[in-house]
């Protein structure tokens, strides 16, 4: 069977800051379509490889190639709008609506973008239209991740780039709207990079997750593999914590 | 009350000029402080360069800014010609807008080094291009920000821009520096209040301004900055050019001393009546007068031998009145072009003073006796006396040493020698206040002081303008000194005061003119 041709393939990626080499040589295909969970404990360097793929961050070394075309050959601009990119920080524009905030790729890119579409846009977060005219210190957190998420959307991306997109959140806000990006994730046909430091989020949403450690993917699994003790010792040295949690809590219901 | 109220209504010009002045200087501040924020908030050496600059020319006294202009301006005539302005609008302008510069920089950086780092990187990763992340994100942020600077900067504009009287622009110092000169404080008063007032007025519409701003609400922002544009317009409505009688116009300059107003109302007066049109350039520093008659900017002044004789010609030795007039007759003609008209017939020279019962208590009525007791005494000169070579030369060669040295505005200086702040002071001869106060004024034996005649200079430009020679030539020696004294204590006095314009009137009938 032939492979198809990844939609993003990483060569040899390197990026330094000073001393710490926080990403190190990392080669990698994302196949299309496939949602990939990027797992690691703090300063392993996977938010960094993130960002070197929307050019956030320049690596030093390596190439990066969006359906076969070197990035650094786009304007970053130009590259951004075709992929969503959802952060813990959110980063609502303050000074803008609701509608505003979502409609705001379209319109930098000088495209206009209606009223149904805002709504359609809301409601594939689970909003309603009553939302459109607030402005960002009105709504709650997970409100504001939600319009985060359909900001990302709003330029039909191919990619999604999520760095942590709900650490800030509440565990029940974060269960739900994980599941909703993974729903979306398959009925908008995105190809998904989700960074967590969460291994039970990575294993319940991801089909192929990555474990980083000190710049370098030391493991690339399946979620059913990690699940069956695959991927070594720093990979499964983070399996075993919700593991462990689940152990405990059937213990706990006797 | 009623005559500040009178007064008022008669600035209608002087308050035009001070708000076009101002808004100029704040709109060219903010054309140059927010292209720098934008810069500087993207490079740290841009930053601490323009900040410390900016600071720098903060911690300048705006009156040393505003006439630095001037030899600034006169040495940048080599690269953009001799029609270069070095008084009046643009210097003030400048230097205003200098002043308004750091509190408009500051606030704009202070606003984009405060703003949310993840506001930041959302517009890079929704792809905003440099130029659309500063219009739609970083200017609507900073702007309310930006917006309280630009309103620091107006109040302290409008201040200080009543200091450019000094260079010759007509502004709302006028009536102030006139006031302060002639100790009419009516006039300094309503000066006062119209620009207190112009400062209030306009910080109250630049603050509608960063409150629309600040609660995103566009009718405030419209209407707030559409009654600062209308004042703007009004004012230069008010002061568009007149259609004028025809005749040549000439600028008559004085410094910053009754006798000086007078004598540019006299001369103003008389060349009125010969078909010129005369403008006015009052309280001009006296280290300014000179460069600014050899350069054009002014086209009369009446200067004294004594100080062109040591700060022109830089001489210290006193070779007798005729012969330092003639030479200085001839020195300007060699090397700056200007026409000394003549002399008309007075002196104001630099004179110790002291009170009688003073003198009398400490028994001194030679420079000798007062070399003696001057180690327990305080003597009080004018801003510059003691910087001048003249007070050097005076003080060796009587081997005067003044227990403490005191600077007073020449209104002051008597007031504080009445009063006891000074045991004497460096007084004029042509001061009525000399009479008046019944003051004693040592004689300089040695003739230590040079000789201080008054002479009537006309601009290299107009050197050979025979209508206005003509009607200048026979102000010439008809001035003595108890006309000129008479004239002065009559606008100095406390009580019953004139204007210079009265004065000059008074002054030109009595010498028969």
């Amino acid at each position: 069977m032939a492979e198809p041709a990844p939609i993003l393939s990483l060569q040899d990626v390197t990026k330094r800051y000073g001393a710490i080499q926080a990403v190190d040589g990392v080669s990698l295909d994302l196949a299309d379509r496939s949602f990939v969970a990027l797992v690691g404990a703090s300063g392993s360097g996977k938010s960094t490889l993130l960002k070197t793929i929307n050019r956030l961050v320049e690596p030093d070394k390596g190439a990066i190639l969006l359906e076969g075309e070197d990035i650094r050959r786009l304007e970053p601009h130009a590259l951004r709008r075709r992929m969503g990119y959802v952060f813990q920080g959110i980063g609502l524009f303050p000074h803008m609506t609701v509608t505003e905030n979502i409609a705001i790729g379209p319109r930098i890119a000088g495209a206009t973008i209606d009223a149904a579409r805002v709504g359609a846009l809301l409601q594939l977060v689970e909003l309603d239209g009553s939302y459109s005219a607030r402005l960002p210190h009105e709504l709650s957190g997970g409100q504001r991740q939600r319009i985060g998420v359909a900001r990302a959307l709003a330029c039909n991306p191919q990619v999604l780039l999520m760095d942590e997109p709900f650490g800030a959140l509440d565990p029940v806000t974060r269960n739900a709207l994980g599941r909703k990006v993974r729903d979306l994730h398959i009925r908008l046909g995105l190809t998904t990079l989700m960074v967590t430091h969460d291994m039970a989020e990575a294993l319940l949403l991801a089909d192929r997750v990555l474990v980083m450690e000190q710049g370098r993917i030391v493991a690339d699994c399946t979620p059913h593999e990690l699940l069956a003790g695959d991927g070594g010792s720093t990979a499964q040295a983070l399996v075993a914590v919700p593991r462990e949690q689940a152990r405990a809590l059937a213990e706990l219901a006797g | 009350m009623s005559e500040i109220a009178e007064i008022l209504s008669g600035l209608g010009g002087k308050l035009a000029a001070h708000v076009l002045l101002a808004a100029a200087a704040i709109a060219l501040g903010i054309t140059v402080a927010l292209p720098l924020a934008v810069w500087a908030s993207r490079n740290r050496a841009v930053r601490r360069i323009t900040l410390g600059f900016a600071s720098l020319v903060q911690t300048m006294p705006a009156l040393a800014l505003l006439a630095l202009f001037f030899p600034i301006l006169l040495s940048l005539r080599a690269i953009f010609g001799e029609g270069l302005p070095t008084l009046g609008f643009l210097p003030a302008l400048l230097a205003l807008a200098l002043y308004a510069l750091l509190p408009i920089l500051r606030n704009a950086v202070t606003a984009r080094e405060h703003m949310a780092g993840e506001v930041l990187e959302a517009a890079d990763g929704v792809g905003m291009t440099a130029w659309q992340k500063l219009r739609l994100v970083e200017a609507p942020l900073a702007a309310p920000y930006v917006m309280a600077g630009i309103r620091t900067a107006a109040v302290w504009t409008i201040g200080a821009a009543t200091l450019s009287t000094t260079i010759g622009q007509p502004s709302l110092g006028d009536p102030i520096f006139a006031g302060l000169q002639t100790q009419n404080w009516a006039l300094v008063l309503a000066g006062c209040i119209a620009a207190a007032a112009l400062a209030l007025l306009t910080d109250a519409l630049l603050g509608t301004v960063e409150r629309g701003l600040a609660q995103r609400k566009r009718a405030l922002v419209w209407g707030g900055l559409g009654v600062a544009l209308l004042g703007v317009l009004l004012s230069g409505w008010t002061l568009r050019p007149q259609e004028r009688a025809g005749g040549e116009t000439i600028v008559i300059g004085a410094k910053s001393f009754s006798e000086q107003y007078i004598l540019a109302r006299l001369i103003g007066a008389r060349l009125e009546k010969a078909g010129f049109t005369v403008k006015y350039r009052d309280g001009l520093g006296s280290a300014v007068v000179h460069e600014a008659l050899t350069t054009g900017a002014i086209d009369i002044s009446i200067d004294y031998t004594g100080t062109l004789w040591t700060n022109q010609l830089k001489r210290e030795d006193n070779p007798g009145r005729e012969a330092i007039y003639r030479t200085l007759v001839e020195w300007e003609r060699e090397t700056t072009g200007t026409r000394v008209l003549g002399r008309l017939g007075f002196e104001n020279a630099y004179a110790l003073a002291m009170r009688q019962d003073r003198a009398d208590a400490l028994g001194i009525r030679t420079m000798e006796d007062l070399a003696r007791a001057s180690p327990r005494l305080t003597i009080g000169g004018d801003v510059e006396f003691f910087r001048r070579p003249e007070w050097v030369a005076v003080r060796d060669a009587y081997g005067l040493d003044f227990g403490r040295e005191r600077n007073f505005t020449t209104t002051f200086m008597y007031d504080a020698l009445t009063g006891g702040e000074a045991d004497v002071i460096s007084a004029y001869t042509s001061d009525g206040r000399i009479a008046a106060d019944r003051l004693l004024v040592l004689e300089d034996t040695k003739q230590a002081f040079p000789s201080y005649d008054a002479l009537m200079l006309v601009a290299p430009g107009h050197a050979s303008n025979q209508r206005l020679i003509a009607a200048l030539e026979p102000l010439v020696g008809a001035i003595d000194v108890e006309a000129m004294r008479e004239a002065n204590f009559a606008v100095d006095r406390q009580g019953n005061k004139q204007s210079p314009e009265q004065a000059a009137a008074q002054l030109a009938r009595r010498a028969g003119l």
